[in-house]
């Protein structure tokens, strides 16, 4: 077990800068996601800290060594990839001990390591079959007990859930967070899907054009987001933005005064979840007209209008409304960011 | 409708297998058939008499084994020669990125555009000059000259078919970039690479023009029987013919799967 101190780091590709000066410690044992659209960098940092693509400039130091220089072999790692890359040629005990053979290890540990890995992935009737035999998410079960199998200091996890079903995500997802929890491997995870990373992380690093925008706990990121792009890349539906206008220090919305930050001038945008807005029984609000009501169960997803500017809500499943109706909603408090409109950073004292 | 596009789409293949078929079929009947029915017209559908004699008699033609053995020798360098040298580029081709590589791989392909007598007659030339004219390596080289093209394009495909990910996962889990290749390139590509071997092998086997320029004393079995052959009765020459055929129609049978890889149908 190691932690992961990745310094100053930056990779281009020709002149095309895909990693910008990133720096990001991952502690002893912790789970962190890389969390991004596509292009942003993530997996790119990924393959460098792997050694697969070594970083143009900057370090990356594996449990305090510094692993810059070394091949992929030497860094003490072990990675799951996006579509497996299980060995098609070895059968699956043969895939799975393949790290401990390159090592040289003795042959009862590598028979009880294979062993232990397959019984952690439920693969242990498996093992005397090929990877052609398997289907995509037992191919997967593979991936991830070969890591596990050579004990590495730091797992290296790239998109590994994105290529199976949907429920069968669901499923290895909270098996992969049990497993992972019990191994406390030292987990660096990309991912695309902001619920995979809220789910599985101890903490999310927000990638965005090569940059980490953001990083802390899911809750932490959720709640305060230091970007409207954070805020409407986490969360489903994402984040409503309202652009107001600052006057006396105060904002008008509707029946409602608020009080941004000082720093405020001119215009504010608020940001608010779907989630965070009351039904303003009292006419103590501003108005939003409804243009698709969207019963889903747990509540009921509104998308509409306020002020003309766009939003989404969710309010509880008992409320009946139609479409062209309008409601009073009043925001939570203590739930609004406060944006600046024009760089869209969150702006001080929120 | 259905019906019709079914019919047209049997009579093709029957078509082209006949194109192929009737010709050896032809051969075969000549060469074992018996003399009689050489030259009987129309020809039977079945032979007269089956009858071996003009075999044993082609198989004790003098200089026929030296001849080939010669041509066993040629084809076996020419087999290795485009392994070692396409196998290495076809990889090259599949795995990097470089400045060129289009115009490289329309290159390789230009290489076949040449008729064999350009190549042929400036190398006897050569060959004279360098003092290997009329030897078996000769002839070696200049098949790998008509045979690396498919080397190089086959190997690459066969490459392309492995996913770069099952390298970069044999690096992470402790191989060196050598030693990947050697546990999980080399085991996947193996068969296709078998088969190319193959395929180098059946081209210098069937290859005469080049083969008669390029030796006088020391000639293939295609470029010997040629000379051979030529004042020979028909039959004799049929059953020669028949011999040549049916080894390289064996090995591109066992191979053909493989072939089709390079227009990228079928990869594995």
């Amino acid at each position: 077990m190691a932690d992961i101190r990745i310094d100053s780091v930056s990779k281009y590709f020709g002149t095309q800068p895909a990693l910008r000066d990133v720096s990001l410690d991952v502690r002893d044992g912790e789970f962190v996601a890389l969390l991004g659209p596509s292009g942003c960098g993530k997996t790119t940092l990924l393959r460098a800290v792997a050694g697969l693509d070594p970083q143009s400039s900057g370090r990356i130091l594996i449990g305090g060594r510094d692993v810059s220089d070394l091949p992929p072999r030497s860094r003490g790692l072990a990675m799951v990839f996006q579509n497996y890359a299980v060995f098609p040629h070895l059968r699956v005990r043969d895939n799975i001990a393949f790290g401990l053979v390159m090592t040289g290890a003795a042959k009862d540990r590598i028979e009880r390591q294979v062993a232990r890995a397959a019984a952690l992935m439920h693969i242990e009737m498996l093992l005397d079959r090929y990877p052609g035999q398997l289907s995509g998410g037992q191919r997967q079960r593979v991936a991830v007990a070969r890591a596990l199998a050579v004990e590495p200091a730091v797992l290296l996890m790239d998109e590994p859930l994105s290529n199976l079903d949907a429920l069968l995500r669901l499923e290895m997802r909270a098996e992969l967070k049990g497993v992972l929890a019990e191994a406390r491997t030292t987990t660096l995870y990309v991912t695309h899907d902001q619920t995979e990373a809220m789910g599985l992380a101890d903490r999310i690093a927000i990638m965005q054009d090569g940059r980490i925008v953001q990083m802390g706990t899911p809750m932490d990121i959720y709640r305060h987001p230091h970007s409207m792009f954070v805020g409407g890349f986490i969360g489903n539906p994402p984040m409503n933005f309202l652009r107001l206008s600052v006057t006396d220090g105060v904002v008008r919305l509707g029946t409602l005064t608020l009080t941004p930050p000082a720093s405020a001038r001119g215009a504010v945008t608020l940001g608010i979840r779907p989630e965070d807005l009351d039904v303003a029984d009292n006419g103590l609000g501003f108005t939003f007209r409804i243009h698709v009501p969207e019963p889903l169960g747990p509540h009921v997803l509104l998308t509409g209008d306020a002020d003309g500017q766009s939003m989404r809500v969710a309010i509880p499943p008992d409320h009946v409304v139609l479409a062209g109706e309008t409601v009073m909603l009043r925001p939570h408090a203590d739930r609004i960011a406060w944006m600046d409109p024009d760089t869209g950073r969150a702006l001080e004292g929120t | 409708m259905s019906r019709i596009r079914r019919m047209l789409f049997v009579s093709g293949i029957l078509l082209v297998c006949a194109w192929t078929l009737v010709p050896i079929y032809l051969v075969a009947l000549g060469g074992i058939g018996g003399a009689k029915t050489v030259y009987a017209w129309p020809k039977p559908f079945w032979p007269a008499g089956l009858s071996f004699a003009n075999f044993t008699a082609f198989l004790q033609i003098e200089g026929l084994w030296p001849a080939m053995l010669r041509s066993v020798e040629v084809a076996v360098m020419c087999m290795a020669l485009s392994l070692v040298l396409g196998a290495p580029a076809g990889y090259a081709l599949a795995r990097f990125a470089f400045r060129g590589s289009n115009v490289y791989r329309l290159m390789i392909l230009m290489t076949r555009a040449f008729p064999v007598g350009i190549l042929a007659l400036p190398l006897a030339v050569g060959f004279v000059r360098l003092g290997i004219y009329d030897t078996p390596l000769a002839v070696a080289l200049m098949h790998t000259a008509l045979a690396l093209p498919f080397a190089v394009l086959v190997t690459s495909s066969l490459f392309l078919g492995i996913p770069r990910e099952l390298e970069e996962a044999a690096w992470v889990f402790g191989c060196s970039g050598p030693g990947a290749f050697r546990r999980v390139v080399l085991p996947l590509a193996i068969p296709g690479i078998a088969a190319t071997a193959i395929f180098a092998f059946v081209i210098s086997w069937n290859e005469v023009f080049a083969a008669s320029v390029l030796t006088v004393r020391n000639k293939t079995l295609t470029a010997y029987l040629l000379t051979l052959l030529s004042e020979a009765p028909l039959q004799s020459q049929l059953a020669g013919g028949l011999l040549l055929i049916l080894p390289s129609v064996f090995f591109i049978f066992v191979v053909r799967r493989y072939l089709f890889a390079i227009w990228g149908v079928g990869n594995r």
